[in-house]
């Protein structure tokens, strides 16, 4: 697996939680998994598609994310199941969003699907043939997963760049 | 949370604002900040359909107008209400902040971009550049937000 294509995940998820929860973060130690991923509490799913393809899975306990809700939000939040889904979604989606910004940046062109949302007790299907990158980024809330498969196509970036400019 | 002189109208009145966000979070965020400088927040919207419907109703100073959004997104909802409202002022406020999301936001009308998570001393600077692009508008701070004014 390309750091090059990991690492822009990474560094926006860092700079995301250091900036939206007001506090330092410190990212932890990076280990390679293959298979399925074993959820460790309320994960969301992005599958990403073009000259990349992979997807991101963010993962934080509950607790943490009625945590990040009050941070978020400035108030006292309910411990509600929708509270706890809303937060994954809105973290989910300000990662991806600064990811995606530092992609596009570099001249890669891909489609960014919803955020999925998985609170059951099955675990989240695997890239088949892709191995992932999972981490843990201590927060002042808790801890954040990731885990990240990512690869490069280049053939499709080639067919891309060949096709003539239409006037 | 650092203090921030309010952005007053030119009246004297708060800028009043319109919200638009499918995250209920991220409206939460960017309503307490622009109370924070002295704003009122003149509707709230998940979507570019509603935000549409909002700004007829309400005639905000401002709107901050998220991108990616259900029913319609935040692009065509600018185009669409600037078509009608060109004296409308669109900030866009996205996680996905590259160059061609930007461009074409502003090609539709809108007058700046901020990317989220959004700093507070960031979203402060462009709304008071951008208010003070109007003429109607002072865009100069007169008072701390949460003095009291007479």
């Amino acid at each position: 697996m390309r750091m090059d294509l990991i690492q822009p995940f990474i560094n926006a998820a860092d700079a995301v939680f250091a900036e939206s929860l007001q506090g330092p973060t410190k990212i932890g130690d990076l280990l390679m998994e293959e298979g399925a991923y074993h959820r460790k509490g309320v994960a969301a799913l992005i599958v990403i598609k073009g000259d990349i393809e992979g997807r991101v899975i963010l993962d934080l306990a509950p607790e943490v994310a009625l945590k990040v809700a009050g941070i978020l939000t400035g108030a006292e939040v309910t411990d509600s199941e929708q509270v706890v889904r809303e937060t994954v979604c809105e973290l989910a989606n300000m990662v991806i969003g600064n990811s995606v910004t530092l992609l596009n940046d570099q001249g890669y062109r891909f489609k960014v699907f919803p955020p999925e949302i998985h609170m059951n007790d099955q675990g989240l299907a695997g890239s088949r043939d892709t191995e992932a990158m999972v981490l843990a980024i201590e927060t002042t809330c808790g801890n954040i997963y990731l885990n990240i498969a990512m690869h490069h196509l280049a053939r499709r970036r080639r067919e891309r760049d060949a096709m003539p400019v239409s006037s | 949370m650092p203090q921030f002189a309010a952005l007053l109208r030119k009246d004297n009145q708060p800028v009043r604002y319109l919200v638009v966000d499918d995250s209920v979070f991220a409206r939460k965020n960017i309503i307490k900040m622009v109370q924070l400088f002295g704003g009122e927040i003149a509707g709230e919207a998940g979507d570019g359909l509603t935000a549409i419907a909002e700004y007829n109703r309400t005639k905000p100073d401002i709107v901050l107008m998220d991108i990616t959004m259900p029913q319609m997104e935040g692009i065509e909802a600018v185009e669409r209400i600037v078509r009608q409202y060109p004296e409308a002022r669109i900030v866009m406020v996205s996680s996905v902040g590259y160059q061609e999301n930007i461009l074409a936001a502003l090609q539709k009308g809108a007058k700046h971009f901020v990317q989220k998570p959004v700093k507070p001393e960031v979203l402060y600077e462009i709304l008071r550049y951008v208010l003070s692009d109007d003429p109607a508008l002072a865009g100069a701070p007169v008072a701390l937000a949460g003095e009291h004014r007479s």
